[in-house]
């Protein structure tokens, strides 16, 4: 099996399992018991904690809140903040947000909140100006992600920070962090962002398992009311062993950085040249230089998309398609939609999203084998004309 | 991950019959690039016998299976034969698709539909005899219900018809309409209602005596018998004169004291509501 699907999940490190394994079985403890069977949950809950505030660059450990993933970050975040600041009435995020973002806004929207959705250019490249033009002293949140899981696009998020602090200081900014965890650096203290939201299957903890970052000084309201736990902001008995994976795992990622934005980009640049090269009707989704090393997205023009998914599978390799046949919901990707991508392309286009496991031997595979796919697919499209003007090209 | 039949899966990994017919006496087209899927249909005939036939299919895995064993559907047919073919037939041959590509097979059929309206002539005597046939005189007509995927209330009526859609879900599933922007959902509700009561009107009204007939001994022998049954008693239909209904109760319904009402308020509303308002039940 060749697994290129990364964005969507990852598998769990083995040093991350391992280090989960005595917290699943003997060491079971409450870590907020006050006997001594609990020191090793408690102790192990502390390491976790500063692991992620060493992922993301916090100044503080009573920064990071442990959540179940990150979805709940997401929510967290955003009703958090809305919720403590009810006289604003305006709320910005962008058109390329993750559901778990998006569906929220469209709850406040509903609730008569007034919502600005940034754009983007056809590079996926978000639209700044507009964000400028919307920010105003009663724009409660903006909610940006760091990188978008279908284009691996990166946002400034930094630099909109700024924007955001100087032009409106009481606007709270919370920033998706999902995609960017583990593939690009994070230095949330040397930022103005007041919170970022993180998930651990997304880099090689296990799913059920997520923190968010909020900047001391930042107020808001819990998600689920309960214990004291997280400092009251999110109750619920400590999930010691995954919290304890996405501790490692955070520290593995830290450390395999490098590696990410040398060989990991490598292997995804070799990929994507190594398809538009020798795919006539291959097209590069976004071409942005500022793209996370791991993700690259590629429509295949007059081909739809989840018949190339499933001849790959049949080969072994795991990709994703923005195509709405696979999601079911008979519209494609509204992140592509939002780019503008032409709709040639749009029904065909595939996410391949690569992690430090991927090899050389994986990628030249699907170099070798997609050609010989898209020559079957092309052959059953009813838009040979179209095609032929392609490989004329 | 869809839950495809083995009949799927082997029909997208080998599509029979993919290309096109130089010599196609019928070509039909259904669906765009624009909304995700679309097909091309050709076919061959010999007298009114389908000889040959191919396609070409933008689309998902189920559309290629759909398209592919259409086509295997058709050849060796006559034309008689083939336009009674529906996206049901389409979708059972291919061992059941899941509810949310019933779509798949319906594009099927509606290329079908549209290579027959060509071969005829849109306005041929032929086109609208088998139009009538096809759609029984009672579609609400061509207008476009939902923009975004260009689907008609033709359609849409076909699609409830055939596959006994009640929830606009159901008809989202089979023709995509109202499955992007949603605005048309509400005009999907009512077309569902204004066919359910349509539909429950004209079975009431169009019967002809012998159509009567038959149906009052198939609710009373499928419906009311077996509900009497559980009673441990039963009935027999003897004789059906105009719109009075004779009939004789067995088992412990015989002696049942209360037997008079079990015909007036079960048998005889059952009948009511299901055949004609006039009836009346007798015991004999």
């Amino acid at each position: 099996m060749i697994y290129l699907d990364n964005n969507a999940t990852t598998k769990i490190d083995n040093i991350v399992l391992e280090e989960m394994m005595p917290f699943l079985t003997n060491e079971y403890a409450n870590a907020s018991s006050m006997y001594e069977f609990a020191r090793k949950p408690s102790n192990a809950l502390k390491t976790a904690r500063a692991q992620v505030q060493d992922f993301l660059g916090a100044k503080d450990e009573k920064e990071i809140f442990f959540t179940s993933c990150g979805s709940e970050s997401a929510n967290m975040a955003i009703k958090g903040v809305v919720n403590c600041n009810k006289e604003k009435r305006h709320l910005i995020t962008t058109k390329i947000e993750h559901p778990c973002v998006l569906n929220v806004y469209k709850e406040f929207e509903q609730q008569g909140y007034e919502i600005d959705y940034i754009g983007v250019n056809s590079e996926g490249e978000l639209l700044i100006d507009e964000l400028k033009e919307k920010l105003r002293k009663e724009t409660a949140l903006v909610s940006i992600m760091w990188a978008n899981n279908e284009t691996g696009v990166i946002n400034p998020v930094e630099e909109i920070a700024d924007i955001i602090k100087t032009r409106s200081p009481e606007t709270k900014f919370f920033v998706d962090g999902v995609q960017a965890g583990g593939k690009i650096k994070i230095n949330a203290k040397d930022t103005l962002i007041d919170m970022i939201g993180i998930s651990g299957h997304k880099l090689h903890a296990p799913k059920g398992i997520g923190a968010l970052y909020v900047k001391s000084g930042t107020r808001i309201t819990p998600l689920i009311n309960g214990g004291h736990q997280e400092r009251g902001l999110r109750a619920g008995t400590e999930n010691v062993p995954y919290i304890v994976g996405l501790g490692k795992a955070c520290e593995l990622a830290s450390d395999a950085l490098d590696f990410e934005l040398k060989e990991v980009k490598r292997l995804r640049d070799k990929l994507e040249q190594g398809i538009l090269k020798n795919v006539f009707n291959a097209r590069l989704n976004s071409n942005s230089l500022n793209r996370v090393p791991n993700t690259t997205n590629i429509g295949f023009q007059y081909v739809e998309g989840e018949l190339i998914l499933l001849h790959l599978s049949d080969l072994g390799i795991c990709a994703s398609s923005g195509s709405a046949c696979t999601s079911g919901s008979l519209e494609p990707s509204h992140v592509l939609r939002a780019m503008g991508v032409p709709f040639t392309a749009l029904h065909g286009s595939i996410r391949f999203s690569l992690s430090r496991f991927t090899t050389e031997k994986e990628i030249d595979f699907v170099i070798e084998n997609l050609p010989k796919i898209m020559d079957k697919l092309t052959k059953l499209s009813p838009y040979q004309k179209e095609l032929e003007l392609l490989k004329n090209k | 991950m869809w839950d495809y039949s083995e009949k799927v899966m082997d029909h997208y990994r080998n599509p029979r019959n993919v290309g096109t017919l130089e010599d196609a006496d019928l070509i039909g087209e259904a669906g765009s690039l624009a909304c995700g899927d679309s097909l091309k249909l050709f076919i061959k005939l010999d007298g009114d016998r389908v000889i040959d036939a191919k396609f070409q299919t933008f689309g998902c895995g189920s559309a290629v299976a759909a398209s592919s064993i259409l086509t295997e559907m058709i050849i060796g047919k006559t034309l008689d034969e083939v336009k009674t073919i529906t996206n049901k037939d389409i979708a059972n041959e291919l061992g059941g698709l899941p509810a949310q590509k019933m779509h798949c097979s319906v594009m099927g059929r509606e290329a079908l539909e549209d290579a027959l309206k060509k071969y005829y002539g849109e306005n041929s005597e032929e086109w609208k005899e088998l139009e009538l046939e096809i759609h029984s005189h009672d579609h609400p007509g061509n207008k476009i219900v939902c923009t975004c995927f260009n689907v008609s209330e033709n359609q849409i009526w076909e699609a409830i018809k055939v596959n006994g859609l009640t929830t606009v879900e159901e008809v989202t599933n089979y023709t995509k309409a109202g499955g992007a922007c949603g605005r048309c959902k509400g005009i999907i509700k009512d077309i569902i209602e204004t066919y359910l009561k349509k539909n429950k009107n004209e079975e009431k009204i169009e019967l002809t005596p012998t159509q009567k007939i038959l149906k009052i001994g198939k609710v009373i022998e499928q419906q009311i018998s077996p509900q009497l049954q559980k009673d441990g008693g039963d009935i027999e239909l003897v004789d059906i004169e105009g719109n009075i209904v004779k009939v004789k109760l067995i088992g412990v319904c015989s002696g049942c004291k209360n037997a008079s009402m079990t015909l007036k308020n079960f048998v005889e509303a059952e009948l009511k509501e299901k055949i004609d308002n006039k009836i009346i039940v007798e015991q004999v």
